[in-house]
């Protein structure tokens, strides 16, 4: 089958319920999507098909209709999306490991509303558990993000 | 006394300037140096100067050698290091180094000691300062403890000052100038002509001369990047997905395993059938790893899907099968035969007790896992004679042991490679995970294999936080305390990780009362003492160790004399306490707080204060009953740190802290049935998220006599803010974690 990753198309040879995840992981070679817990309780898997953040750890390579984007497609190191900018300036990662996953949920959310209030951050989030407890950075790095966005 | 005591510090110094400088004599010398290990494989036209820097023609790169789990320490560390060698921040390269008994960490074992935190007499010092030989001598390189801003504070900074000072030195020996006459500036010797030499240029010649013994530091008043929040050397990184954790590692030829072992932990495995996981699409094979099985295919998934077609014969627990029965044998332990300490022993208790009217309670805490968000993974690579491995880590010389006995090779053939960790908070100190890597590379016929646990195999095989039982009982006169008789029983982390290491435990393991033992609180009859219940199952350090439960015990019962004395528990506190950084936390987090203040109807507010890690921490908790459940709206954080060195990563390891320790109070338990411990993922085994998270707000001071870390005290004394909070708003006591029990929780 074929894979459109990050703008690239890539065939892949593998059994269509393996997990989207591992095909990034381990097939392709994108490791930035992390794998936490294999059930969808903890978002550090988190990608974009077709725009909508999903989580490729439960998410069947079979069932993947759309173009995947990853952290690494959201923005380099070099070339940062808003959000990503916004995490650095916010100081937001400790350990980093569900960061991958907290900035493509955060980017998905973000594409829908600019302008979120603290409730709506609690909600689009609370998919996402850091064990670090960045959360109070998260929600700052958020609204830095939206103001980005909006052109504040 | 005094004299005694300068050249016990006088030694400390010297015997630190050796391994600084790289260069060990006296002292050191006598008890045989460690060689600095980047001398080893370094390329030609490269000069290590010290253990902490190296120079070649790429730059600057500043060796951090402790774990990166989230501390924010590659950045401290390269901080300080940078303000001494006086090189741009935005410009150096910091890498963990390899695994080197160098690199040992001589503050940790220090804080071992049965000395409370607040002793500073000279018996405590002296045997602070000669524990400092034998953890040289055990050459342990480990993180934990919250100790390594105060070990590396002088090393470092006495690095980068050395390697600044040779620099200048090569300088002038270049161009044959006095050293009087140069200057540094952002990594490069300058001349009084204002030519610039870059430190690269200088590498060589640096290499042949050696660094001073002691070189001096620069005042307080000259620091540009210590005393200010610095840009995380690991953010861009983290923030792009580019950042390597050990379950990224990728190599040639790579093979990918997991591993399922016993659920009664350390049980043995009797058998185990592998014939339908050998029919799945690429299986590899199964190895009989003791205790379990480990499966290799050729991708992580498939290695999952294989090894649970794997049907395998379990043995029994080796220790009680059931909470309730784990729990009784802590009960029973309260007797004279298992009394283990008693570190706190102050007026006459049971006088001040009998007969008076006193209250009693029992507080208890459950077993918990870490549940790091990176799983237990490891890659290892065995071939001609030689391993790598590549591991999330915070003891790589012990990982380094282990990989060789296990691979039956000499340690020198064995490379650590500690990449950034995925959360550790006491769990990467135990490396099994690393053991079963390498025992898989026994099998791979010179093929290296990434090795990572399924979330239910990380959850269901943890060290966990022992459980404890805490039996109280105060009396209070004139609106104050007079009596406070505390006995706490628990397992003994200590005496299982010194077991784990072949080291004695001889001694009271003054872990089991840490963060109720040595409370700066003028208490005329105080008593503390500590029970060793019988080892259970697999049990270390979990972010805090015991401060994570005696915050809440000590603090909770504080907060029930205070209310049986009819007075504030705030000011009840600033009345007790002796030590001025403690009662000046306890001063800023009312003063934050508007301690006092009014309060809408349902709503109340907690204080509690715990001394741990030498780091006075006093913490606020506000909550509101809502129709949905409690909520925890707000909280407020003091601690002193003795000195500051960045403000940034002190505040986000101060609320990370509490945050750990609310999810601890508010939803935390591991149970076990028939051996097995019961949760297995995040959805029954959850961490706070962010709609349950509160506003947090943190001060920082700086009263303190000495410089301390910030990973771990953050934590003890949330469960009992909390606990108190709600105590406040709705007149429920809840002496039994996690409160989601007892109550709903938003």
């Amino acid at each position: 089958m074929q894979l459109k990753v990050n703008g690239q198309v890539h065939d892949v040879d593998v059994e269509p319920d393996m997990p989207l995840l591992w095909v990034l992981r381990d097939e392709l070679g994108i490791t930035g999507p992390k794998f936490g817990c294999g059930i969808a309780m903890c978002g550090a898997c988190t990608v974009h098909v077709d725009g909508v953040a999903e989580r490729s750890c439960s998410l069947p390579v079979g069932d993947v209709e759309g173009d995947v984007v990853t952290i690494e497609g959201l923005g380099t190191p070099a070339a940062m999306n808003a959000v990503q900018a916004a995490w650095v300036k916010h100081q937001v990662a400790q350990c980093g490991y569900c960061q991958s996953g907290q900035i493509m949920n955060a980017a998905a959310f973000l594409a829908e509303n600019t302008d979120p209030s603290d409730a709506d951050i609690d909600d689009a989030m609370s998919g996402n558990l850091c064990r670090c407890g960045t959360y109070p950075r998260i929600r700052a790095a958020i609204k830095s993000a939206a103001a980005t966005l909006r052109g504040a | 006394m005094g004299k005694l005591k300068t050249i016990a510090r006088r030694t400390f110094l010297i015997g630190s300037a050796g391994i600084v400088g790289g260069v060990v004599f006296g002292y050191w010398k006598y008890k045989t140096p460690y060689d600095n290990p980047l001398r080893a494989g370094l390329d030609e036209g490269a000069s290590a100067l010290t253990p902490y820097v190296k120079i070649d023609e790429n730059g600057v790169t500043i060796i951090t050698p402790r774990a990166e789990m989230g501390q924010g320490v590659h950045t401290t560390l390269a901080a300080m290091v940078a303000e001494e060698l006086d090189v741009a921040f935005d410009e150096i390269k910091v890498e963990h180094g390899p695994a080197s008994s160098a690199y040992y960490n001589e503050v940790a074992l220090a804080d071992g000691l049965p000395f409370a935190p607040t002793d500073r007499s000279w018996l405590a010092e002296t045997v602070r300062a000669a524990v400092a030989i034998p953890a040289k001598l055990i050459g342990m390189q480990a993180t934990g403890g919250s100790s390594t801003t105060p070990d590396g504070y002088e090393k470092m900074r006495k690095a980068g000052a050395a390697a600044r000072l040779v620099l200048i030195e090569a300088a002038a020996q270049k161009l044959d100038v006095d050293a009087g006459t140069l200057k540094t500036k952002n990594g490069a010797v300058i001349t009084p002509s204002g030519d610039r030499h870059s430190y690269e240029s200088l590498a060589v010649v640096a290499a042949g001369i050696e660094p001073p013994a002691d070189p001096p530091l620069k005042p307080q008043s000259e620091w540009r990047y210590l005393g200010k929040s610095m840009p995380r050397v690991d953010a861009v990184a983290k923030s792009t997905g580019t950042a390597e954790y050990s379950i990224d590692v990728r190599l040639s030829e790579m093979l990918y395993a997991t591993v399922k072992m016993n659920p009664r932990l350390g049980g043995a495995m009797t058998a185990y059938d592998d014939s339908a996981a050998k029919e799945m699409r690429g299986y590899v094979k199964t190895i009989d790893i003791g205790g379990g099985i480990a499966v290799i295919a050729d991708n992580t998934w498939r290695a999952f899907e294989a090894a649970k077609a794997v049907e395998c014969t379990w043995a029994d627990a080796p220790y009680p099968p059931s909470t309730e029965a784990i729990f009784a044998t802590v009960e029973a332990s309260f007797t004279d035969e298992q009394r283990d300490n008693r570190l706190t022993d102050i007026g006459d208790v049971d006088a001040a007790l009998d007969g008076a009217v006193h209250i009693e309670a029992e507080y208890r805490v459950p077993i918990l896992a870490h549940a790091t968000m990176e799983p237990m993974n490891a890659v290892a690579w065995l071939r001609d004679g030689k391993l790598d491995i590549w591991a999330g880590n915070q003891f790589p010389t012990k990982a380094k042991e282990d990989g060789a006995a296990i691979a039956g090779i000499d340690p020198e053939q064995v490379s650590v490679h500690t990449t950034y960790l995925g959360g550790g908070f006491g769990r990467r100190v135990e490396l099994d995970f690393i053991q079963y890597a390498v025992q898989v590379a026994k099998e791979t016929d010179g093929k290296p294999v990434k090795v990572t646990w399924s979330r239910e195999e990380d959850m269901c095989h943890d060290f966990y936080r022992p459980p404890a039982i805490a039996r109280f009982r105060g009396a209070v006169e004139d609106g104050t305390p007079n009596a406070y008789d505390g006995k706490i029983a628990s397992p003994s982390v200590l005496e299982a990780m010194s077991g784990r290491l072949g080291l004695p435990t001889a001694g009271p393991d003054k872990l089991i009362v840490d963060g109720a033992y040595g409370q700066p609180y003028a208490i005329t009859n105080y008593r503390i003492t500590g029970y060793r219940a019988p080892p259970s199952i697999p049990i270390s350090s979990w972010r805090s160790v015991g401060a994570s439960y005696n915050g809440f015990f000590h603090e909770s019962f504080m907060d029930e004399l205070a209310h049986a004395a009819e007075t504030d528990p705030l000011e009840m506190r600033l009345r007790l306490i002796n030590h001025d950084a403690s009662r000046k936390v306890l001063e800023a987090v009312g003063e934050m707080s508007s301690w006092g203040g009014p309060l809408a109807a349902g709503k109340g507010r907690g204080v509690a204060f715990t001394l741990s890690f030498n780091v006075p921490t006093a913490e606020v908790i506000e909550v509101s009953m809502t129709e949905e459940g409690l909520k925890v709206d707000k909280a407020w954080i003091a601690a002193d740190v003795g000195t500051a060195l960045d403000p940034s990563i002190l505040e986000a390891q101060l609320s990370s802290g509490l945050i750990y320790g609310l999810t601890a109070a508010i939803q935390g338990e591991i149970t076990l049935e028939d051996g097995e411990v019961q949760q297995t993922n995040f959805h029954d085994y959850d961490g706070l998220r962010i709609n349950q998270t509160p506003e947090i707000a943190v001060s920082v001071l700086e009263n303190g006599d000495r410089i301390t870390g910030i990973g771990e005290p953050g934590t003890p004394p949330a469960p009992a803010a909390l606990a108190n909070a709600i105590f406040a708003a709705t007149g429920q006591r809840i002496r039994e974690l996690p409160l989601n029990k007892h109550l709903d929780f938003v």
